[in-house]
């Protein structure tokens, strides 16, 4: 099985993190996994966007043209990508920051106000995380130790005290109903 | 899980360069292949490198000359625009056989360009790209795992035949992270009994140069070189073959385009539609025995490139022609999408059918 995940929002919101967590989850699940991430200027503040795919066949191309599932986490990326999803595919919004609703039928949408809970919950900048943990949780794949294996690979030592903090942002958007 | 982590492509280069021994690294910075500098600048100092971020892209490789003619393995990397400043530098190395490894990060152009992926430097890395005859021995990652492996057989190389290995990625597989082991059994660098390390008294002093204002002594020198040249077309070519045995419809791709391509061949096979893919693992020497099987057997070559179309020259060249090579492209940044080369795909085995 293959599934490819578009993360896409602003430079800042921590897509590409929260990418980088999923694949890590992957690598630990023995998955073939791919992460691939906008370079431009758009790191500077722009739209900035992540793919990342994992597989139990080797990744062929890195890059995402029909994701199964999209995180949008404001609005030109739910506008840009929302077309691009697959039928049956699965997007994640982000709905304290995106008022309109997904226009489609034929997919599952989740809306999640991952900034709003965010920032009630002491953890402001870790909306992305919430909705990585509600993106587990609904496909049934939030197993609690490889979470935590996976955020402990990219949380830098440096930052080991955010450890925590990421993992609660991933349990909220988990128990988010 | 082993023993894999993630890690960038750019990252992977400048790990597995230092696991070959690399201990002096100069460069100087330019998107998207800033990572190796970076994780250089931060590791060297650890383990008493050097790592050196030079005034410019020419004083960077003329450093990397330096070093090498001391005997020590030596790096620098750029991309598009950089390696054009370096190419004067690269042909000095070529003209002294020196051994040295030189990174193409890879972005549109010409000129400044852009910062998005290419493949537009094929003819700039397969045919020397500063001046006079001279070779790169041009490897041609297509994975973060091959972008270590070549790393540290690109090092080998150079070492073996005294010249520069150079490795031509591009800003996606620079830029992407893939699992990547180091479970590499690594070679020490060979003895250099020709470097310049002092004599000790003991012997005549070594001159590492490349001017030879006598004709007669340059041109034995240039025949030498491609006597050289031509053990290595003999011995170091190297390609992937994917599902060739019978196909039809033969697709030619490296680097990221063959990751593309191998989603359309998969997607033309499930099709019923007879196609395969050479993959080209090195540019120079060009794999020509792979590419002079599939005559007779195959009615289409599709060149599938991020330039305007290079290395189909190459392909038309190792086929004498006597297969038809069609073009498939994105350019400036833009990277062809596995239903494109699908289309062409089917196009072509449409026509062939005729």
């Amino acid at each position: 099985m293959t599934r490819e995940y578009l993360f896409a929002g602003f430079g800042g919101q921590g897509l590409l993190f929260s990418g980088k967590v999923l694949a890590y989850k992957g690598l630990i699940e023995d998955k073939n996994v791919s992460w691939l991430p906008s370079y431009g200027p758009e790191m500077r503040g722009g739209t900035a966007n992540c793919s990342v795919i994992i597989s139990d066949e080797p990744v062929g191309a890195p890059i995402i043209s029909n994701p199964d599932v999209l995180v949008a986490m404001n609005l030109p990326s739910l506008d840009k990508y929302e077309a691009a999803v697959k039928p049956g595919g699965t997007i994640l919004v982000d709905s304290s920051l995106i008022e309109r609703k997904v226009n489609r039928d034929d997919v599952n949408v989740y809306y999640v106000p991952a900034t709003k809970l965010a920032g009630e919950n002491g953890a402001p900048t870790l909306a992305n995380m919430i909705l990585v943990g509600k993106l587990l949780e609904t496909y049934g794949e939030y197993d609690a130790e490889t979470v935590k294996t996976a955020l402990g690979k990219c949380v830098s030592a440096r930052h080991a005290d955010l450890l925590e903090l990421n993992l609660k942002a991933m349990e909220i958007g988990r128990d988010f109903e | 899980m082993a023993d894999k982590v993630l890690m960038k492509g750019n990252e992977a280069i400048a790990e597995a360069a230092i696991l070959a021994g690399c201990r002096h690294y100069f460069g100087y910075p330019i998107t998207p292949q800033t990572e190796i500098a970076a994780y250089m600048a931060k590791r060297m100092p650890k383990i008493g490198g050097t790592f050196l971020q030079a005034e410019s892209e020419i004083a960077a490789i003329n450093m990397v000359y330096g070093v090498s003619s001391a005997g020590k393995r030596v790096m620098t990397s750029s991309s598009s625009p950089g390696i054009s400043l370096k190419s004067e530098g690269i042909s000095y190395l070529a003209g002294a056989d020196l051994p040295a490894l030189v990174v193409n990060c890879q972005r549109g152009g010409p000129g400044l360009g852009g910062i998005q992926p290419s493949q537009s430097d094929y003819f700039q890395a397969t045919r020397g790209g500063g001046h006079g005859d001279y070779h790169m021995i041009v490897l041609a990652p297509a994975s973060v795992q091959e972008m270590a492996q070549l790393t540290i057989r690109g090092f080998e190389l150079a070492d073996e035949y005294r010249m520069t290995s150079m490795i031509l990625a591009d800003g996606t597989i620079g830029q992407m992270m893939e699992p990547v082991s180091f479970d590499f059994e690594i070679k020490e660098a060979p003895e250099k009994p020709w470097a310049t390390t002092g004599t000790g008294m003991k012997r005549k002093h070594n001159v590492v140069n490349s001017l030879y204002l006598s004709p007669e002594v340059l041109e034995i020198k240039n025949i030498e070189r491609y006597e050289k040249y031509a053990k290595i077309a003999e011995k170091e070519a190297l390609a992937e073959e994917y599902m060739l045995d019978d196909a039809e419809i033969v697709i030619a791709a490296f680097g990221i385009a063959a990751r593309v391509a191998k989603n359309a061949v998969n997607a033309a096979r499930a099709e019923g539609i007879k196609a395969g893919l050479i993959r080209p693992i090195t540019l120079w020497p060009f794999p020509e025995k792979t590419f002079k099987k599939v005559i007779g057997t195959a009615k289409q070559i599709i060149s599938v490139e991020l330039s305007m179309g290079q290395m189909i020259e190459d392909v038309k060249l190792a086929t004498e022609c006597k297969v038809p090579v069609s073009l498939c492209y994105r350019v400036g940044g833009m990277i062809p999408s596995p239903e494109q080369v699908y289309a062409a795909i089917k196009e072509a085995a449409e026509k062939a059918g005729e």
